[in-house]
C-alpha cells in the first residue's frame, strides 16, 4: 500500500468521524435548546394557555406537561416522516389532523388509566390541539428537518415545557395551599402536606387565575435577570 | 390540476388513518374507562352518601331511559329492601359542569344524602363543595319535591363562603334530580321490585 492510499484513507475515515461529532452534537444541542435557551412559557414565552390554567398543584403542572410532551414527539415523528409527501399548500390542516389524533389518543389513554388525572385537568387535554408550541415545533423544526432531529427537538421542548409547568405550579401550590404533591396514586398521595406547618394560612390567592399571572410574571423576571448576564 | 388531486387525496387518507385509528381505541378503552369512572368518581361518592348499605350499590345498577337521554340508577338496600334510589344531575358552576350524586328514599320521597362527583371548581373555593362534607350533608333529610336555594337567593341552604355560584350549581343540580325523579318515579318504583324479590 502506497502512502498516499493510507493518506487518502486516514482523511475519509476523519471525516467521517467528524460528521458523526458534528451530528451528535446537533443532536444533543436540539435536545438541550428546549431545556434553557429557548424553554417555551419563559423565553418565548408560548403556551400560556396551560400554564396559566393547570398549574395549581405542581402534579397538575407534570401531567399536563407530560401529556404536552407525548404529542409533541409523536406528532414531530409523524410530521418529520412524512414531510416529503404532505404538499405544502395544506400543510397545516395536515399538521392539525396528526396534532389532533394523538390529542384524543392521549385524552383517551389518560382516562382509561391516569382517570384522576385526566380529572384534574379536565378540558385542557383537549386544548393541546390548539397549543402553539405543538403546531410552532411542527412548522418550524420538524417539516424541515430529519427525524432524528425532530425527535430529539420534541424531547427536549416537550421537557422543558414540563419543568416550567412543574416550577410554576409547585411555587403556587407551595404558598396557595402549603402542600406539595408530585403524583396521587388511588391508594396514596406522593408529595408532602403542610411543608410550612399547620398554622401556616396560605395565600388562596396564589391557586386562583391572579395568582398565576404575578407568579408568571415574577418567574419571567428572573429569567431575564439571569439572561442578562 | 396534479397538484389539486395530491392535496386532497393526502388530506383525505390522513383524515381517514386518524378516524380509524381514533375508533378504534376509543371501543378498546371504552369498558375500561367506565369502570374507572364508577371507580374513581361515582363510587366512592355514592359509598359516602350511602353509609350502611346492605348491598352494593355499584353492582346493583340499571339503565333507565328518560326521553332521549339513558340515565344510570344506583339501588341502595337498607335491611335488606331495596328502598333507595341514587341519581345523577348536573348543575353549571363556575368551572364547568358540576356533578351531584342525589340518593333519594322512595318510600317518603326524602334525599338520603347527596355528593359532588365531577367539577371543575377552583381549589380551596369551589372544591370545598366536593371536601367538605358539611356543606352536602345540608340536603339530606329535606323532601325533594323542593326547589333548593341558597340563603341569599331566599332558600334553606347556607352557601360557601367565596363559592355562591358553586353553591347555587349544586342546588340547580339537586332541583334537577328531583325533576327527573318525580319523572320517572312509576319506573323506579317497578324496577325496585325486582331487587326486592
Amino acid at each position: 500500500m502506497s502512502l498516499t492510499q493510507i493518506l487518502a484513507e486516514k482523511t475519509v475515515f476523519v471525516q467521517a468521524l467528524n460528521r458523526e461529532i458534528k451530528m451528535a452534537k446537533t443532536l444533543t444541542q436540539e435536545f438541550t435548546k428546549g431545556l434553557w435557551e429557548e424553554i417555551a412559557p419563559f423565553r418565548l414565552v408560548l403556551g400560556l394557555c396551560p400554564v396559566l390554567g393547570v398549574t395549581t398543584t405542581m402534579e397538575n403542572g407534570i401531567g399536563m406537561g407530560l401529556a404536552t410532551t407525548f404529542v409533541l414527539v409523536f406528532s414531530n415523528i409523524l410530521v418529520a416522516s412524512l414531510r416529503n409527501i404532505i404538499p405544502s399548500k395544506v400543510r397545516i390542516a395536515c399538521f392539525i389532523i396528526i396534532i389532533a389524533t394523538f390529542v384524543v389518543i392521549t385524552e383517551l389513554l389518560m382516562q382509561a388509566f391516569a382517570y384522576t388525572l385526566f380529572l384534574k385537568l379536565g378540558v385542557f387535554i383537549p386544548l393541546i390541539v390548539v397549543n402553539c408550541i405543538v403546531l410552532g415545533r411542527a412548522e418550524a423544526f420538524a417539516s424541515k428537518n430529519s427525524l432524528t432531529l425532530s425527535i430529539a427537538d420534541g424531547l427536549g421542548i416537550g421537557i422543558g415545557f414540563t419543568l416550567s409547568l412543574a416550577a410554576l405550579g409547585s411555587l403556587r401550590e407551595l404558598f396557595g395551599a402549603n402542600n406539595l404533591t408530585i403524583w396521587t396514586t388511588p391508594t396514596s398521595v406522593i408529595g408532602v402536606q403542610e411543608v410550612f406547618g399547620p398554622h401556616f394560612q396560605p395565600f388562596t390567592f396564589m391557586v386562583q387565575a391572579p395568582g398565576a399571572f404575578v407568579c408568571l410574571g415574577l418567574m419571567l423576571c428572573l429569567m431575564n435577570l439571569l439572561g442578562s448576564k | 390540476m396534479r397538484e389539486l388531486i395530491t392535496m386532497v387525496v393526502v388530506l383525505t387518507v390522513l383524515a381517514v388513518l386518524s378516524g380509524g385509528l381514533l375508533s378504534g381505541l376509543r371501543n378498546a378503552t371504552a369498558a375500561r374507562i367506565e369502570v374507572q369512572q364508577l371507580k374513581f368518581v361515582k363510587g366512592p361518592a355514592i359509598k359516602a352518601i350511602l353509609k350502611g348499605v346492605s348491598n352494593d350499590p355499584i353492582k346493583d345498577r340499571f339503565a333507565i331511559k328518560d326521553g332521549e337521554t339513558e340515565r344510570k340508577v344506583f339501588v341502595g338496600k337498607f335491611d335488606d329492601e331495596a328502598n333507595t334510589v341514587v341519581l345523577e344531575s348536573f348543575g353549571k358552576g363556575y368551572g364547568g359542569d358540576i356533578g351531584l350524586m342525589v340518593a333519594i328514599n322512595m318510600e317518603d320521597d326524602t334525599i338520603v344524602g347527596a355528593g359532588v362527583t365531577t367539577h371543575s371548581e377552583t381549589p380551596g373555593l369551589g372544591a370545598t363543595a366536593k371536601d367538605d362534607p358539611g356543606f352536602v350533608s345540608q340536603f339530606k333529610g329535606l323532601p325533594i319535591e323542593e326547589t333548593f336555594k341558597v340563603t341569599n337567593d331566599g332558600g334553606k341552604v347556607n352557601a360557601l363562603s367565596g363559592a355562591t355560584i358553586t353553591s347555587r350549581a349544586v342546588c340547580a343540580a339537586a332541583t334537577q334530580a328531583g325533576g327527573i325523579y318525580q319523572r320517572m318515579k312509576p319506573q323506579l318504583t317497578e324496577k325496585l321490585k325486582e331487587f326486592n324479590k
